[in-house]
């Protein structure tokens, strides 16, 4: 469980101060999946930074089951747009990072893994260095090192966001199928309306900056969607009318 | 690419031999001043059957090796500490940029003045130049880990000591090894002037040797085991990096 309360973020640069973020409340519910959509530049990754741990508010706070975030942890597993994966460790060693800091023991880790590389597909690739890995599967370990670890929640700063369109509805589709399976708290930040619809429970759109929330959408779709669905398309109008409100702004 | 190579290194022999033999043939110069391949071959040959040569190259990889051990010691602990901590890195920048330029060199009387003519000031003499360079190389290596990585460490449970021993080293030790083989080469290069003033063995004294007893054929000889060992050196540290670095090149 993620509350978000009245969460502010102010950027200074060059002496000026710049608002990112400004009052934002939002809960996330357990298991549930959240996609934050707004244009660029609207703070939506700044939103996820700072419930990483990765920033401190200007004001407001995030708590997690209750406790306020004062830094990264455990508790919630992080995937970034660039993948991060340490190149000196093989897909394994990324895998098993997380397990190797609790002190798992060999066998455990070893199964783990075998478990997260089979769920993301990579088994076959369990040796390789992440140097020798194409954009999707790089992606694909650092969401089975995310998931290695058990987090209950997992934060997603636009993890497709560097693949092709190809590469993208396939890790999408994962995704949903993994969701299906795992049940995680995510927080997912995109500027694709279709990623968020095809994925979410629930899409926050934000304003443009300083970002506030600007309209929920709670989505009433199967868990498994179909991207030509009527209700599918029909989500998909209505909140990219929503959106492109906001993108005007920014261009006027 | 081998056989390139050794073609060249052929060529710069034939081109000397030609040049010295030559000199010899016409009495361009006195031939004293220009040592054949023959001679210096000749010398070698009595040098290391007379144990004389083994034990002055000892002598100098043992000065080599403790003064840059000391140094790389020193220099990966300081170098860590500055990188990782901003107030010493503030307070050792001024002093560091003030001390680098000064010619190693000019401090070497210092060195006899304060350590004496034994084995104290060679090494010391090593030590101090050779610590700069591999400091603010090293130093430079932390600087540059990607944030990124430190983040996603974080957020899989790593606390300080796990980020510096399982992100922050191995991120920087392609640089940090690039420190080290620069410190050692540049560790052969100053022994010879340490072992010009006050010393009883060591290569930088047979040189010395052959200019007081007008032997131009020892001086050449030293000279070029120096430039063996060095070679021989860089060649084994750069088939380490090779090794330990697998995870950056594309095929494995």
């Amino acid at each position: 469980m993620i509350h978000v309360r009245g969460l502010s973020r102010t950027f200074v640069a060059a002496g000026r101060e710049t608002p990112a973020l400004l009052d934002v409340d939002v809960d996330i519910a357990e298991h549930e999946f959240v996609c934050l959509l707004g244009p660029s530049g609207c703070g939506k990754s700044t939103l996820l930074n700072i419930v990483a741990g990765f920033l401190r508010p200007s004001a407001g706070e995030v708590l997690v089951d209750g406790r306020a975030v004062t830094g990264p942890g455990a508790d919630r597993g992080v995937v970034f747009q660039e993948y991060v994966l340490f190149p000196w460790l093989t897909v394994t060693g990324n895998v098993e990072f997380g397990l190797r800091l609790k002190g798992a023991g060999g066998a455990e880790r070893r199964a783990i893994v075998a478990r997260y590389l089979e769920l993301v597909g990579l088994a076959a690739h369990a040796e390789k260095y992440p140097v020798q890995l194409s954009g999707g599967m790089k992606q694909r370990v650092a969401i089975a090192r995310a998931l290695a670890n058990s987090p209950e929640i997992i934060l997603m700063d636009e993890p497709f966001g560097a693949l092709d369109a190809q590469t993208r509805e396939v890790l999408q589709d994962e995704l949903s199928r993994i969701q299906r399976v795992e049940h995680k708290t995510v927080l997912f930040v995109t500027h694709s309306i279709r990623e968020a619809v095809y994925l979410a429970d629930r899409v926050v759109v934000m304003t443009s900056a300083p970002g506030r929330i600007k309209q929920v959408f709670t989505l009433k779709l199967p868990e498994l969607r179909d991207r030509f669905a009527p209700e599918f398309t029909q989500y998909e109008s209505e909140i990219t009318r929503v959106v492109k409100e906001e993108v005007a702004k920014v261009h006027e | 690419m081998t056989r390139t190579r050794a073609l060249a290194l052929l060529g710069v022999l034939v081109a000397w031999a030609a040049v010295s033999y030559g000199n010899r043939a016409l009495g361009v110069m006195a031939p004293a001043l220009l040592p054949t391949p023959g001679e210096v071959a000749a010398v070698f040959a009595d040098t290391v059957s007379d144990g004389s040569l083994p034990r002055h190259v000892g002598t100098s990889l043992a000065r080599v090796g403790v003064g840059f051990g000391l140094a790389a010691l020193g220099a990966l602990a300081l170098g860590l500490l500055a990188a990782l901590c901003v107030p010493v890195r503030l307070m050792l920048e001024p002093v560091i940029e003030l001390v680098r330029p000064i010619p190693p060199l000019a401090f070497l009387p210092m060195f006899l003045v304060w350590f004496g003519l034994g084995e104290g000031s060679k090494v010391a003499f090593i030590g101090y130049t050779t610590f700069f360079p591999m400091f603010v190389a090293i130093a430079a290596a932390v600087l540059r880990v990607d944030v990124t990585l430190l983040r996603a460490a974080a957020s899989l449970g790593a606390g300080h000591v796990d980020l510096i021993r399982r992100v922050i080293v191995p991120a920087a030790l392609p640089g940090i090894i690039v420190a080290l083989r620069l410190g050692f080469a540049l560790a052969l290069f100053v022994i010879v002037g340490a072992e010009f003033m006050g010393a009883d063995a060591g290569l930088g004294h047979l040189i010395m040797e052959g200019r007081t007893f007008f032997l131009p054929a020892q001086i050449v000889m030293g000279a070029l085991v120096l430039g063996l060992l060095g070679s021989i050196v860089n060649a084994s540290l750069l088939a380490a990096e090779r090794r330990l670095f697998r995870w950056r090149e594309q095929t494995i």
